[in-house]
């Protein structure tokens, strides 16, 4: 039965994704709290699930020539580094402390993202009252 | 020159140690990071991010599988269904209000955030 359970995250955290809105940072709440899983197995399951995907992402931006690697050297060394040592450190936590941090990082970036969109929005709306805005060219 | 490496190498661990930390999140780290750390233009963000993300997420995976942390069951029926999903949801962008669409999403994650602290 479970199985249907995680049927519909992918899906719904899919179509999420699919949208621009990080599918991430959905799919691990819908695991643990709909199918029972544990923080950690979660986590895992996301992120190796998110591995094709990513592949297809970039095959179809590279083809479309929005991609560039060479700059992007440094970051990726000094981001595998990173990725590797916080994989490490998750590891070493116990699942509930893990969960809560997940969860207070869920919740922040929820509050971020709603308080800079709205303000986005706002301004965006006072540019098109008249006054012409320099934000439109960024 | 030197400057913007080293800035570079500071998103990386950032976007890196969040990834890895979490299992998620790493794209949405990767373009605040390169916009306000490395000082990209958004567009420039997004589509460096693209590249970034795979290989960090690849890092993660690995040592995750070797802690056992990842559940090779629930990957069968998760992964095939996040394609799908997310080809689905790449045709729905722009027929449904994006403000909307953001605004229910990000109340979404709120709610689950404080259901998992409880």
């Amino acid at each position: 039965m479970t199985e249907i359970f995680y049927v519909l995250s992918g899906l719904f955290a899919g179509v999420a994704a699919g949208m621009g809105m990080g599918g991430g940072t959905i799919l691990i709440p819908m695991l643990t709290l709909l199918c029972g899983m544990g923080q950690h197995m979660a986590q895992g399951v996301n992120v190796a699930a998110f591995v094709p995907a990513a592949i297809a992402a970039l095959v179809i931006h590279r083809r479309e020539g929005r991609v560039s690697f060479g700059e992007s050297v440094p970051i990726i060394l000094a981001g595998i580094c990173g990725a590797v040592a916080a994989s490490l450190l998750a590891g070493g936590l116990k699942d509930e402390w893990l969960k809560s941090a997940f969860a207070i990082f869920i919740l922040a970036s929820a509050v971020a993202r709603t308080v800079t969109g709205e303000i986005k929005r706002a301004r965006a709306k006072a540019d098109g009252n008249g006054k012409t805005g320099k934000e439109n060219d960024k | 020159m030197k400057h913007g490496v080293v800035k570079k190498i500071c998103a990386g661990v950032v976007i890196g140690a969040v990834n890895g930390l979490f299992g998620a999140g790493g794209g949405i780290v990767a373009v605040l990071a390169l916009v306000y750390i490395c000082g990209y233009r958004e567009k420039r963000a997004h589509a460096t991010a693209i590249s970034v993300i795979l290989p960090l997420s690849l890092a993660t995976a690995v040592i995750y599988a070797i802690n056992g942390s990842v559940d090779w069951h629930a990957l069968l029926f998760t992964a095939p269904a996040l394609v799908v999903g997310s080809i689905a949801g790449a045709k729905l962008t722009g027929k449904l209000s994006p403000v909307w669409l953001e605004r229910i999403f990000s109340l979404m994650m709120a709610a689950a955030g404080v259901w998992m602290l409880l």
